[in-house]
């Protein structure tokens, strides 16, 4: 006859034996439950590289109305589409700063610019961008004529541009500038010198 | 004993028929009434609930307003109102007019051979039919077909006693009633809107305020006093003047209609006799569709699309209709007939602005908008977008103002100078802003924003009227102008 105590042993072995097993079958499980979360899902941009230039940005100021010129100095890729990319990614970055002369809301972005020849400059701008920007006709405007004349000014051979937001079009960017026609580069430039006159 | 019974049985017997007449001829003051505002007339119909949908009789809607003649088919009901040709079938939402065909938000009905649709049908069925704009406020069935809106100032004066001057863009007779603390007057038959808030404040302890309200094919405008009231009307019915009570008298000896009333009178005329309109907005023609506007004012935004948020509780499209008003009463007064685009919180496309524009036929369109950044105002003519081409008579939509820009240079430079010459700062510019592309005629939107940086400005029916004063001044010195362009 077996011991009793040899029996309590053997089923408490059993039984620890049975649950290392689960505790082991559970762990990759848990891991991936466990996985941190990215706290920013949206792709970044990889850093720009290149020889640093020289660029004239188009700095909107709410205050006086205005659209200024301000030398930068920025590197930039060698690629005519990247280079369009990085001068407007540079220009959201001031509006995006704590001492922005124009905030816009945070999050905007640049997804891509795309130059299709004759003269075509598609810029796509995300949805925070657009939702979050400010309403009214000069806010708006200031926007628009700051992102193309910046591009313009650095990027020959642009005659019109197009804002897609979210790679698709939408009426208008925060309720009053018309994003469903293209825009005339020349025409835009009259304005830009209309609100580099300060008031 | 016997004999009292008898006599009081047939005096009950013979008071049955008055009373009978009595209520039949008495509307309830419950039944739910629309009332319609045109040029040719102004009258209200009854509103019949079908399915728990406010229906109303198309014939008799359109009766007033042209010729119009009916046939039944079976279960097709034609309609043939001058020119245009409809369609309908008993039991079916699609509706044909003028050959296109589209959707009722319910289905139409025929009850005693007349037809009858739904009532939200009618801002959309109605300008395809009438072939003009009509706009309609279904939450106080009021509609209006045309610029036929009558607009209302109200002013508190510094003087001692104060007095509230209310001055119409037309002659107004409302029903008047006095309640301890407040003076009703009730407007039945005449067009009159909101101004550009429903409550108004003064900086007044004797008349702190009024409140308008509308509801069921009615407005109604009460002044709150702290003493009693008595309202004197002037200027052939054009202003009502609203003082305590002494001191109303004895500025206006010959009062006409201060009749203080227990309760207001809501018996709206009879849905078959339309009554003629005692004045409207526009010079009157012989027909709506003959005249002629100098000029169009829309307030931008309005209905699900409330523009900027000014404020917390300042919505953009608010201020613009307000201040539209303000433009129109001014353009009126200086003799030029003007169009409101938007005379209510309703939602308008930009393409349907253009529309209504063009189909106007006016010699400048102006929009308003508002803003809290910056100060003063800021004119935008229209920054075209590459490319259009216009083949003979037909323009390209996109760029259909281009021929008109230097008409819009002109009217924007008349406008800058007039504010200059108030002191306003003013502020010139192009815009990609819709529809000012579109229009075919002299264009210009009109952004205002506070000259202070306090924002409440914006509200401000004293700031309003001096801008709208200001525009309102530059288009009559450069109309004769524009129409010449025009041609």
């Amino acid at each position: 006859m077996i011991p009793r105590h040899l029996i309590i042993a053997v089923v408490v072995m059993v039984a620890v034996a049975l649950a290392m097993g689960f505790y082991v079958w559970r762990m990759p499980r848990r891991a991936a439950v466990a996985a941190p979360v990215p706290s920013n899902t949206q792709p970044v941009a990889p850093p720009a590289s290149g020889p640093t230039e020289n660029v004239t940005l188009y700095i909107a100021y709410d205050d006086s109305g205005s659209l200024r010129a301000r030398t930068a100095s920025i590197p930039l890729p060698a690629g005519r589409q990247e280079r369009a990319e990085e001068l407007l990614r540079a220009l959201i970055d001031i509006y995006l700063d704590k001492s922005s002369p124009h905030p816009l809301g945070t999050g905007s972005e640049i997804r891509d610019v795309y130059l299709v020849d004759p003269g075509l400059a598609v810029i796509d701008v995300n949805g925070a961008f657009a939702n979050l920007h400010r309403s009214g006709v000069l806010v708006e405007e200031l926007t628009v004529a700051s992102l193309i004349e910046t591009l313009s000014a650095n990027i020959p051979g642009i005659t019109r541009a197009k804002i897609l937001v979210d790679g698709n079009q939408r009426d208008t960017l925060a309720g009053h500038i018309d994003l469903t026609n293209f825009f005339d580069v020349a025409a835009v430039s009259q304005l830009a010198a209309q609100l580099q006159n300060t008031p | 004993m016997l004999r009292r019974p008898r006599i009081l049985l047939w005096s009950t017997l013979a008071l049955l028929p008055a009373l009978a007449s009595t209520v039949l001829i008495a509307e309830s003051p419950d039944e739910k009434r629309i009332s319609v505002y045109a040029v040719v007339a102004n009258y209200s119909l009854p509103v019949s609930e079908h399915n728990g949908r406010d229906y109303v009789g198309l014939l008799e809607l359109l009766e007033p307003l042209g010729t119009v003649t009916a046939r039944i088919h079976g279960n097709r009901w034609k309609l043939l109102y001058n020119d245009a040709e409809c369609d309908f079938t008993t039991g079916e939402k699609q509706v044909r007019v003028r050959g296109k065909d589209f959707d009722l938000p319910a289905s139409f009905l025929v009850e005693n051979g007349r037809g009858q649709v739904p009532l939200s049908s009618l801002s959309t069925l109605l300008p395809r039919i009438l072939g003009g704009p009509v706009i309609f406020n279904e939450a106080a069935r009021r509609l209006f077909v045309g610029s036929v809106a009558v607009h209302f100032t109200a002013l508190v004066s510094k003087t001692v006693p104060p007095k509230l001057v209310l001055n119409f863009s037309s002659p107004v007779n409302p029903t008047i009633a006095t309640e301890p603390g407040k003076l009703r007057m009730a407007f039945t038959r005449e067009a009159v809107v909101a101004p550009g808030s429903q409550l108004l404040t003064f900086d007044s302890k004797v008349i702190p305020s009024a409140s308008f309200q509308e509801s069921n094919g009615a407005a109604e405008l009460v002044v709150t006093g702290t003493v009693p009231l008595l309202a004197v009307f002037s200027n052939d019915g054009r202003t009502i003047t609203i003082a305590p009570s002494t001191a109303a008298v004895a500025v206006a000896p010959k009062p006409i209609a201060p009749t203080p009333a227990p309760a207001i009178e809501h018996t709206p005329p009879p849905a078959t006799s339309p009554v003629a309109t005692p004045a409207v907005m526009a010079p009157v023609a012989a027909s709506p569709a003959v005249t002629h506007y100098v000029a169009v004012v829309d307030a931008s935004h309005g209905g699900d699309e409330r523009g900027a948020a000014l404020t917390e509780t300042i919505a953009e499209k608010d201020v613009t209709l307000a201040m539209a008003r303000s433009l129109h009463q001014e353009l009126v007064a200086r003799g030029l007939a003007t169009m409101l685009v938007r005379d209510a919180d309703v939602t308008l496309t930009s393409d349907q602005r253009g529309s209504m524009a063009n189909s106007a036929g006016a010699a400048i369109y102006i929009c308003i908008h508002a803003s809290s950044e910056g100060r003063g105002v800021r004119l935008y003519t229209a920054l075209l977008p590459p490319g259009g081409e216009n083949r003979g008579l037909f323009l390209d939509w996109a760029t259909a103002q281009a021929p008109f820009q230097q008409a819009s240079l002109m009217a924007e430079e008349a406008v800058a100078g007039e504010l200059k010459r108030k002191n306003i700062p003013v502020r010139s510019l192009t815009a990609s802003l819709r529809p000012l592309n579109n229009i075919a005629n002299a264009a210009l939107a009109v952004e205002v924003a506070p000259t202070t940086g306090d924002v409440t400005q914006l509200s401000s029916s004293v700031y309003q009227q001096l801008i709208a004063a200001a525009v309102a001044s530059a288009v009559a010195e450069v109309r004769d102008k524009l129409q010449v362009g025009q041609k």
